[in-house]
C-alpha cells in the first residue's frame, strides 16, 4: 500500500522530488560537505563517500571504525575518528594523516580555521595545529563537547561543562571563560564575531554577547538541539530539536534577547538537521521522519525535496555558490538537488 | 515492548577497589558465548583487558540544570554513547566499568534521563563484585562500598576460599542487612555463570514479576530456614536464633510495605512523587508492583533517586492474590513517615 500513501506532507506544497538525483549510499551518512561541486557524505563509520552531481560515487577509506566528527573549510575536509586519527580529504579525494593520539583516545571534535589552522580535541584536550606544523595543547577542566574558531583573529572558543573557554593559541594571556551551568555541546560563533552560542546538553541553546558577556537564554526546546545553521549574513540563528524549525534573530546588537524566535515548517516529526543555503534567505531542513524541505525564512514557503521514508535525515549540505544541495540520512540513502 | 528488546543492553560493573571487577570482566569477554562486547572502562582500569571494542571513560559526573542535587548523570557516558551508536551492529551489549570509589547513581540515571541514550539502549542490571574478605571492613570505613551493595541488583561475593565459614556467613548477613533482594553469587576468582550477571533485565518493567527478598541463591549447602522469605513482615528482627545473623545497617537499609487491600491511585501516585521529590538522595533504588481499586491490570514502577518509571504491566490473572508490594532501599530512610504514607494510601 505504499504507494498510495500521500505521505505527510499537504498535497498543496511544490514538490521537486523527482528533480534530486539519488545516491543509494547503503551506510549511514553523519554528514556532508562540499569541496568544489563534489558533495564528501562523511558515514557514520569507516568511509566517505564522494559523489557528483550525475550521481556518480566514489569511496574513500578514512578510519578504522567510527568516525566521529568532521569540518570543512571548502578546500579539504577533515574528520576525527574512534581510531584516534585525524584524517584530511583533499577535493581530489587523497586522504592525509594530520594527528593520531598518542594513547588511542577517541578524536571528538574538529574544527578549522580559514588560514589553515586545524583544532581537535581529545577527552579534556584540545589541540591547534598551524599550517606550519606547530602544535599547541589546552586542557579544560571537563570532556571537550565542542570546538569553533572565530571568524576574525586566531581565537578557538571550547565548549566544555559549565562554561565555554576563549583560548588565544598565539598569545600569552590567560584565557577567557565564560560561565553558565550545565553542559555545553556544539558551539559557534556568529559570522559578525559579536556572539557565541552553544547547543546544551539539555535542550536548551546558551549564548553570550561578546562585548560585554551578557547572557541569553534560548529555551523552551523539547528536544537536544544537535543541529544550528547562520542564515546568510547571520541575520538569524536555525535549529532543530523541536517539531518546527527555530530561527533565533540576531539582526539587533542585543541579539535575540527578548524576542521571539520565527517557528518555521512544522511538521508531524522532530526537526534533526537544518542548514542554511549561504548567500539566499532560504534553509533545508532534514527530519526525523526523512523528510527533507527547503523553507523560505522570509514566510516560510515549503518545497519538498524528500519525501518522508525510513529513518531521520541526518546530513544536510550546500556547496559555497548555493547551486547544490546534498542529504543523507541514518539508513543510508543519500541524494543531490542542482537548484 | 518489542521495541525494548531492539535496544542495547548495558550492564554495570561496579565493585571496591580489588575486589574482582577486572577477573569478571575478563571472564565475560573470553568466555565462548558469541557474542560481542563494547567495554567502556575508567581510564586505570584498562590494563589487561582484551577486547576489540574497549573505550576509555572519565567518569564525570554532571548535574542535570534541573534544581535537583541528586539529578546527576555521568556526561563522558553520554558522549561515548553517541560514539558508539555510530558502530550500532558491530556489538551486542556494552558493559560499563566504574571505578572502584564510583556511586552508580549517576551511571544509571543516564539511562533514564539521556533522551538519545534512552532510545538505543537499556539499562540490564548493576552488578557488584564484593571482596568476602574485605568487605564487612570496607561496609564499615567506605561509604562508596554500600552504595554499591544498595544499588546492586546482582551481587558477585567473590573470594569465598579466603575466608571461613562463618566469616561467609557475617559478610552476607551484612549484605543482606542493605540489601536483600539482589541476587547473590557466592564465587572464586569470580566464577558465576553469565546468565547469572547478564541479561537480567532487571529494570525491565516487564520483567518485575515479584518482588521478594533473595534467600534461596543456589549455593554451597548453606541452608536457610523458611522463615526467611517474612523477613519483611518484621523489619526489626536481628536474629533467628539459629546462628545467621542479621544485622540492621546503621545508615543503609531496606523497606518494605505490604498491602492485600486496594491501594488509591489517585492517593498513591501523589504520595509517591512526593516521597521521591522530597527523600530522593536517600532512596537509591525503589521497586513497586501494585494492585488499585477498580484497576484489574498490575501496575509495576521502579525508580532510582528522583527518578521513577511506571507503567500497566498486565492483568492480574484468575486466583492471582492482588497484593500490593512496594519496597525501598536507601540511607536514613524515614520508615515509619513511610510507613504512615503508605497506609494513607490503602483504600478503605
Amino acid at each position: 500500500m505504499k504507494e498510495f500513501d500521500p505521505g505527510e506532507a499537504p498535497s498543496s506544497i511544490v514538490s521537486i522530488t523527482d528533480r534530486v538525483k539519488q545516491l543509494p549510499l547503503g551506510a549511514a551518512v553523519g554528514s556532508v560537505h562540499f569541496l568544489g561541486d563534489r558533495a564528501f557524505f562523511v558515514g557514520a563509520e569507516e568511509s566517505v563517500a564522494i559523489a557528483t552531481a550525475d550521481g556518480e560515487i566514489t569511496r574513500t577509506e578514512t578510519h578504522f571504525g567510527a568516525i566521529l566528527c568532521a569540518a570543512s573549510d571548502g578546500k579539504r575536509l577533515v574528520t576525527g575518528g574512534d581510531d584516534g586519527k585525524l584524517i584530511a580529504i583533499d577535493a581530489k579525494g587523497e586522504t592525509s594523516v594530520i594527528a593520531t593520539d598518542a594513547k588511542r583516545r577517541w578524536i571528538d571534535n574538529v574544527a578549522l580555521h580559514s588560514d589553515g589552522t586545524v583544532a581537535w580535541s581529545a577527552g579534556k584536550t584540545a589541540f591547534v595545529r598551524n599550517p606550519k606544523g606547530e602544535e599547541k595543547t589546552f586542557e579544560v577542566p571537563s570532556t571537550v563537547g565542542g570546538l569553533a574558531f572565530a571568524p576574525k583573529g586566531l581565537r578557538l572558543a571550547i565548549a566544555h561543562y559549565n562554561g565555554v573557554t576563549l583560548w588565544f593559541p598565539n598569545m600569552a594571556a590567560n584565557p577567557e571563560f565564560l560561565e553558565w551551568a550545565g553542559s555545553h555541546l556544539a558551539v559557534m560563533f556568529s559570522p559578525d564575531n559579536k556572539f557565541l552560542v552553544t547547543a546544551m546538553h539539555e535542550a536548551a541553546m546558551h549564548g553570550w554577547r561578546l562585548a560585554d558577556n551578557r547572557h541569553m537564554r534560548m529555551s523552551g526546546y523539547p528536544g537536544r538541539v544537535r543541529s544550528m545553521s547562520w542564515s546568510a549574513g547571520g541575520k538569524g540563528l536555525a535549529t532543530s530539536g523541536a517539531d518546527t524549525v527555530i530561527v533565533w534573530p540576531f539582526t539587533s546588537k542585543d541579539g535575540p534577547m527578548g524576542k521571539e524566535p520565527a517557528m518555521l515548517a512544522p511538521m508531524p516529526a522532530r526537526v534533526a538537521v537544518v542548514a542554511c543555503h549561504p548567500k539566499n534567505d532560504i534553509m533545508a531542513v532534514g527530519y526525523a521522519d526523512g523528510t527533507v524541505l527547503m523553507v523560505r525564512l522570509e514566510d516560510g514557503a515549503e518545497i519538498l525535496v524528500r519525501r518522508n521514508a525510513g529513518k531521520a535525515v541526518s546530513a544536510l549540505g550546500w556547496n559555497a555558490k548555493g547551486t547544490l544541495l546534498a542529504f543523507g540520512t541514518e539508513d543510508g540513502d543519500a541524494g543531490i538537488l542542482e537548484m | 515492548m518489542a521495541e525494548a528488546s531492539q535496544k542495547i543492553p548495558v550492564t554495570v560493573l561496579t565493585g571496591y577497589l580489588g575486589a574482582g571487577k577486572t577477573t569478571l570482566l575478563n571472564r565475560i569477554l573470553s568466555e565462548n558465548h558469541g557474542k560481542k562486547y563494547a567495554v567502556i572502562v575508567n581510564e586505570f582500569g584498562e590494563i589487561g583487558i582484551d577486547n576489540d571494542l574497549i573505550i576509555g571513560a572519565d567518569e564525570e559526573v554532571f548535574e542535570m540544570n534541573n534544581g535537583c542535587v541528586c539529578c546527576t548523570v555521568r556526561g563522558d557516558l553520554v558522549r561515548i554513547m553517541d560514539g558508539l551508536m555510530k558502530r550500532k551492529g558491530k556489538f551486542d551489549a556494552i558493559i560499563v566499568e566504574t571505578t572502584g570509589l564510583a556511586d552508580p547513581a549517576p551511571v544509571a540515571q543516564t539511562f533514564f534521563v539521556d533522551e538519545d541514550v534512552q532510545k538505543n539502549a537499556r539499562l540490564d542490571a548493576v552488578v557488584t563484585v564484593a571482596d568476602a574478605k574485605w568487605l564487612s571492613d570496607r561496609l564499615k570505613d567506605a561509604p562508596e562500598a554500600k552504595n554499591q551493595i544498595a544499588f546492586a541488583d546482582v551481587i558477585v561475593l567473590n573470594k569465598t576460599d579466603l575466608v571461613s565459614k562463618p566469616e561467609l556467613a557475617e559478610v552476607e548477613a551484612r549484605i543482606r542487612g542493605i540489601n536483600p533482594y539482589a541476587k547473590l553469587h557466592r564465587t572464586e576468582r569470580c566464577q558465576v555463570g553469565l546468565t547469572d550477571v547478564l541479561e537480567r533485565g532487571a529494570f525491565d518493567l516487564d520483567r518485575i514479576l515479584e518482588i521478594e527478598p533473595d534467600f534461596l541463591e543456589a549455593g554451597n549447602g548453606h541452608d536457610h530456614d523458611h522463615d526467611h522469605h517474612h523477613h519483611d513482615h518484621d523489619h526489626h528482627h536481628h536474629d533467628h536464633g539459629h546462628g545467621l545473623k542479621h544485622y540492621h545497617d546503621e545508615d543503609m537499609q531496606s523497606l518494605s510495605l505490604r498491602s492485600e487491600k486496594p491501594l488509591d491511585p489517585t492517593k498513591f501516585m501523589p504520595w509517591l512523587q512526593n516521597l521521591v521529590a522530597t527523600e530522593g538522595q536517600k532512596i537509591l533504588r525503589s521497586k513497586g508492583i501494585l494492585a488499585f481499586t477498580g484497576d484489574d491490570d498490575r501496575y509495576v514502577f521502579q525508580g532510582v533517586h528522583m527518578m521513577l518509571e511506571g507503567d500497566h504491566q498486565r492483568k492480574w490473572k484468575d486466583g492471582e492474590k492482588r497484593e500490593s508490594r512496594v519496597v525501598f532501599i536507601g540511607r536514613e530512610l524515614p520508615e515509619q513517615a513511610i510507613r504512615d504514607g503508605f497506609e494513607q494510601c490503602i483504600t478503605t
